[in-house]
């Protein structure tokens, strides 16, 4: 079997399409290299959707962590160091349980049966879970940003006539972002990385369709030999790293586009945290 | 446990409760949480000890340890931890397994055959003959290796910042009193680091707790084995039938997590507030501004 063929038969079979059967013996490097990639596909989808859903909700709950209301304060904080005081891994253990419990045929709102379980499988669960967990790493990051805004910055918006909304549009969440943009690059990689629990916890990999580490330990495990199908996972994981920070970067540039002379290029020093 | 217990059938309520959860599976499962506390004990210090070998190794005059120094500190910015924590156990077994087989076997067949690892039963580590605790301290040995070269890797980034943070003025003069390049690491180097390093390891810390769940993985009788074995619904065949409880066993887990790094947390501002005491950074300055009110 040539190596276009592999590509063809498994090039999607993380996705259910193509080859149904995984091989079982004589592995070649093109098989390899091939289902790790197909499985990087959950890994980018999973880090995409969290990120895009993460940063919006991260945002609201920065807002909410500094208002003077102790209604919107207080369950922001809990929620917060809910978050991010367990592992990742429980959460998503903790997580599958209880939405297996869910009941099989759908819960009745006002007459209506909303079908559940879907949200036991991994594309649904485990994307609110890492969702829900880079909010709270994020909303950590934005809080401290927000709270770093220069103070002329506002008394200026202020004098110009700005509040509310058009004033935090305007001037606050541009200042915000800017100053957190450092961190949250940081973020975006660890939650990259963290994809990779997603199938090693408690949801399953219907159909064998799991991520790059799903097949990688999967060949590893078949042939006894962790020195291949590790390193081509780490290579993809290095290549995907190395984008991210290119394209975090570039945002990065549009944010301080206005300060010429502050970036002169994304020093990607980890701070690490989590 | 107690003496109502020898027959569980017939128990109710308080009772059931009392002898279910001190059964001797749910000792197990009590003493797992202390593995996982040995783990954490046993690790910090020996990742430590591995960040500070990769910081100053990073900052090494011989190039060839330069490059080490670098490539292992910045290994872990672009590869996920997970990996490793699957990669250096079974690579350090069956590294070790090959030295073994070369030394002790007298065969010249592979090590490799097809798709099996196969060495010679002296080889074997550890001996099939030995006891199951052998196995067990073996298997955590492998895992504390495996969890020291990740966080060393991470502490080692935090340590080279913390060296580079030190202000270059300090280290010139030490080299302008004579003080050999040794002297200057372990008079100025070292001493002045720790305030900029600990914001940095206390973080490192938190995630060490964090990842500990990952023991699960290697194969470890952690509280995450024990929570999902006890956890599951139990049938009519067993002394103490129960449905699924799966999610109060992994809420009890998550509150002992957050418990562990609620009281890191405070722990740790202590130790920052007394390590800043006096130090020439806008932290110590402010407390000594407060201290004078």
């Amino acid at each position: 079997m040539t190596c276009a063929q592999t590509i063809l038969d498994y090039g999607l079979r993380s996705l259910g399409i193509g080859e149904r059967l995984l091989p079982r013996s004589d592995f070649t490097l093109c098989q390899q290299v091939t289902l790790i990639g197909s499985g990087l596909i959950w890994n980018l989808y999973f880090a995409f959707f969290a990120l895009l859903f993460g940063f919006f909700l991260a945002t609201g709950l920065a807002l909410a962590k500094t208002s003077a209301n102790s209604w919107l304060r207080k369950p922001a904080n809990a929620f917060i160091f809910l978050f991010r005081g367990s592992p990742l891994f429980i959460q998503f253990f903790l997580a599958y349980e209880a939405l297996v419990l869910l009941p099989r045929a759908g819960v009745e709102i006002l007459g209506l049966t909303v079908a559940t379980s879907w949200l036991a499988k991994a594309w649904a669960g485990a994307l609110i879970v890492l969702t829900l967990n880079t909010a709270a790493y994020s909303a950590q990051i934005f809080h401290g940003a927000l709270m770093a805004v220069p103070k002329g910055d506002i008394e200026a918006a202020e004098a110009y006539g700005m509040t509310g909304w058009t004033k935090f549009r305007r001037i606050l969440w541009p200042t915000m972002l800017r100053l957190a943009w450092p961190s949250y690059t940081n973020e975006a990689i660890f939650l990259f990385h963290a994809t990779t629990l997603v199938f090693f916890s408690g949801f399953p990999a219907f159909q064998q369709r799991g991520d790059s580490l799903y097949y990688a330990s999967y060949f590893a495990g078949q042939t006894f030999n962790p020195f291949v199908a590790y390193p081509i996972v780490a290579g993809y994981f290095i290549l995907c790293t190395l984008a991210l920070i290119a394209l975090f970067g570039i945002v990065n540039r549009r944010l301080n586009r206005h300060l010429p002379g502050t970036v002169k290029r994304v020093r990607y020093r980890p701070q690490i945290f989590r | 446990m107690f003496s109502y217990c020898s027959d569980p059938s017939v128990l109710e309520g308080l009772a059931w409760l009392s002898c279910y959860l001190t059964t001797g599976t749910h000792l197990l499962f009590y003493a797992s949480f202390g593995t996982v506390l040995l783990l954490l004990a046993i690790t910090a210090p020996i990742a430590l000890l591995f960040g500070y070998g990769g910081a100053m190794a990073s900052r090494s005059r011989v190039a060839p340890l330069r490059w080490f120094g670098t490539i292992y500190t910045s290994m872990v910015r672009g590869v996920p931890d997970i990996i490793f924590f699957l990669f250096v156990p079974i690579a350090l077994d069956q590294g070790l397994e090959w030295l073994r087989h070369k030394a002790l076997c007298d065969s010249d067949a592979p090590v490799r055959q097809g798709n099996d690892f196969v060495v010679c039963a002296a080889a074997k580590l550890p001996l099939s003959t030995s006891p199951e605790w052998v196995h067990d301290i073996y298997a955590m040995t492998l895992a504390v290796i495996a969890f020291s070269v990740v966080f060393g890797a991470f502490a080692a980034n935090v340590l080279h910042g913390a060296m580079q943070a030190v202000p270059r003025a300090q280290l010139e003069t030490a080299e302008a009193y004579g003080m050999t390049p040794p002297q200057v690491t372990r008079r100025i180097l070292v001493p002045q680091m720790w305030t900029y390093a600990l914001p940095g390891l206390s973080n490192l810390w938190m995630i060490l707790i964090k990842a500990t769940p990952l023991l699960f993985l290697l194969g470890i009788e952690d509280i995450v084995y024990w929570a999902r074995e006890l956890g599951g619904a139990k049938t009519r065949s067993f002394a103490y039938p129960h449905p699924d409880w799966r999610l109060y066993y992994f809420l009890v887990v998550l509150v002992f997590y957050l418990l562990m790094t609620w009281i890191s947390e405070r722990v740790l501002g202590r130790v920052t507030a007394r390590l800043t005491r006096g130090q020439a950074t806008m932290a110590g300055e402010a407390q000594r501004k407060a201290g004078a009110l």
